[in-house]
Formats: C-alpha cells, sequence, structure tokens
C-alpha cells in the first residue's frame, strides 16, 4: 500500500494501492505510520501506472456508512477526517522541503495531498480535479485553503464549481505546479528537486518554509465542518450511491 | 484552419494511435467506449491527448453524454 525509502537524506513515499491509491482507513493507517524524521527531503509518489491518486475510497465512505444512524455516521467520517487533517498537516508543516511527484489522474483527496506537499511535480499525462461538488460535497481533507494559497481564486471556483479537471500545462500556468516534464518523468525530476534542496543546511530550510508558506489552519477546521454538515443530506448519500453501484465506463456524476 | 472533417479524422489517428486500434476500422460514428474498449480514466488520457494535440481546452462536462468520434470531433472543432 505504501513502501517508504530513504536515501541520501532523501525520503521517498511510494503509494502503490490498487486501483488508485484511493485514501480509506487502511491508507490512512499507512500514511500515518510514515516517519518522516531523518529525511531533508521528502518525495511523495505513486507507482501505480493510472495515476496518482483518485482521492477519498467512495466505496468504503458508502458502504461503511450506509448501516448506520445519521449520528454514528457523522462521528465516524469526524474521526477519519480528524486523522486525514493531521497526517496532511505534519506533512504540510514537516520542517523538511516536500514535492509530489504526480502523473495520470489527481482528483479530490489526491489533489489534497499533492496540495499538502511544497512543490507539485507533474508529467504530461496529470490531470487535476475537485470533483467533490458533483456529489454534493466539498473537498474535505483540507484543499480548499491550500489551493487558496497557492492559485487565484477565480480558478478556484472553476475548478471547484464546474468539477472539471485541468491539464499539467494549465495547472502551470496557474501556479499550482512548478514543473512539467514528459509523460513517466515526474519521479526523476521529483527526486532532482529533493536532492538539490536537500544540500542547504536544514535549519535555514526549515526558517524559510516556515516565512513562506502560510498555514490556514482556521479555515481548514472551517471547511472540515463545512463538509460535514453537507455530508449528512440525502443527496450526497443518494450520489454517493450512484457513484458505487455505476458499473459502466464513466462513473455516475452529474 | 483545420475543417471539421480533418479535426474528425486527427481525431481518429490519435485515439487509434494512442489505444493501438486499427485505424482502418474506426468510423465517425462508432461508440468510442465500445470501439476502444476504455474506461473512464483512460478516456482522461484521451482528453488529454486531445488538448494538447489541437491545442484547447475540454472541460469535461462538455463531453458528458458524447459517445461518438463525430460528435466529439465537434466539441473539438468549435474550440479550435
Amino acid at each position: 500500500m505504501i513502501r517508504t525509502k530513504l536515501e541520501g537524506g532523501v525520503l521517498e513515499i511510494e503509494l502503490c494501492r490498487e486501483p488508485l491509491n484511493e485514501i480509506g482507513t487502511e491508507m490512512l493507517g499507512a500514511l500515518e505510520k510514515v516517519d518522516l524524521g531523518g529525511a531533508r527531503a521528502v518525495v511523495l509518489h505513486s507507482s501505480l501506472r493510472q495515476g496518482f491518486c483518485a482521492g477519498a475510497d467512495l466505496r468504503e465512505l458508502y458502504h461503511a456508512g450506509k448501516g448506520m444512524k445519521p449520528a454514528e455516521r457523522r462521528k465516524g467520517v469526524r474521526e477519519f477526517l480528524g486523522r486525514i487533517h493531521a497526517f496532511l498537516n505534519r506533512l504540510d508543516e514537516a520542517p523538511v522541503p516536500t514535492v509530489a511527484a504526480v502523473h495520470g489522474a489527481v482528483f479530490g483527496g489526491g489533489l489534497e495531498l499533492a496540495l499538502a506537499c511544497d512543490l507539485i511535480v507533474a508529467d504530461r499525462s496529470t490531470r487535476f480535479a475537485f470533483p467533490e461538488l458533483r456529489l454534493g460535497l466539498v473537498p474535505g481533507f483540507g484543499g480548499i485553503p491550500r489551493l487558496k494559497r497557492d492559485v487565484p481564486n477565480s480558478l478556484v471556483r472553476d475548478l471547484l464549481f464546474t468539477g472539471r479537471s485541468i491539464n499539467a500545462e494549465k495547472a502551470l500556468q496557474a501556479g499550482l505546479v512548478s514543473q512539467v516534464v514528459a509523460e513517466g518523468q515526474a519521479l526523476r525530476a521529483a527526486r532532482a528537486t529533493a536532492a538539490q534542496m536537500a544540500k542547504f543546511d536544514p535549519a535555514t530550510a526549515a526558517a524559510a518554509k516556515r516565512f513562506v508558506k502560510p498555514f490556514p489552519r482556521a479555515e481548514l477546521e472551517k471547511e472540515m465542518e463545512l463538509f460535514l454538515e453537507l455530508f449528512e443530506r440525502p443527496v450526497v448519500q443518494d450520489a454517493l450511491r450512484k457513484f458505487v453501484e455505476d458499473k459502466g465506463p464513466m462513473p455516475y456524476l452529474p | 484552419m483545420r475543417t471539421q472533417e480533418q479535426t474528425e479524422s486527427e481525431l481518429l489517428d490519435l485515439a487509434a494511435a494512442h489505444f493501438k486500434a486499427d485505424r482502418k476500422t474506426l468510423r465517425p460514428e462508432d461508440d468510442i467506449f465500445e470501439k476502444l474498449g476504455i474506461d473512464s480514466l483512460q478516456a482522461l488520457e484521451l482528453l488529454t491527448r486531445l488538448e494538447r494535440h489541437f491545442g484547447v481546452e475540454l472541460p469535461d462536462y462538455e463531453l458528458q453524454g458524447v459517445s461518438d468520434f463525430r460528435t466529439l470531433a465537434e466539441r473539438i472543432f468549435v474550440r479550435l
């Protein structure tokens, strides 16, 4: 599900859960165990051909919550969100530089994961999307405040309100991505970038990061509350059911 | 400036090359998913290839309900 490798001061975190690194309780448990200590830079990547990460495990979310009473379901979702926020906050505020090497689908929670990193290196096959509104939700892993931190609000509105995906070149123009490379080359470029960043004095790198990377704590909490408020509505449960039950080549999304 | 027919033909060339299909068997009225045997993730790959090849942006929602190559070519053509 997750493999880690520390080499030359660079910690590589490899996501490898079929079909597309969906973040459910197991994946979250594996992420929580990742120790960033000892690293001077971090690279996060996926070894799956299809892409980086498709986001939250909607099938698990739907099936786990199906037999529960609303209060119980809300409690479970809150607990899960609290844990994923704790991990992403740890990654976001890590005292070392972090790079997400992405390709293919970087959707929903996958984009939220990449956004917690300091830099995103994308190959030309990459597509970024926040499809949550198509299911009656907003991103819940801290994606809105983190996206707002990096790109113009017009693009935040575009991605959120339409649920559409954008390619790597568009993401580069908007400042979401720092480098675009040829297909299959994101990890190589991210390794080179991390190795460069790992050369510098760690205390200086940590101080520079604290100085230039704002941490939107209040907004992250607000987003979580908004997600929980929206999640309980029948329209969301109905959309999740349609999405999970759709076996067609294009799963249901309005 | 491409014509609609050229757009259609280039789309078929590109789909055949990317998904290793026999170009001679692809027709504009064919169902894209059925003919190429692709899923939603592969459809995204195609979308990215098309955007790069034609130099346009194709929002996913514009492609909803589009199942054949001819209609897809029309959606591309209006953005050229």
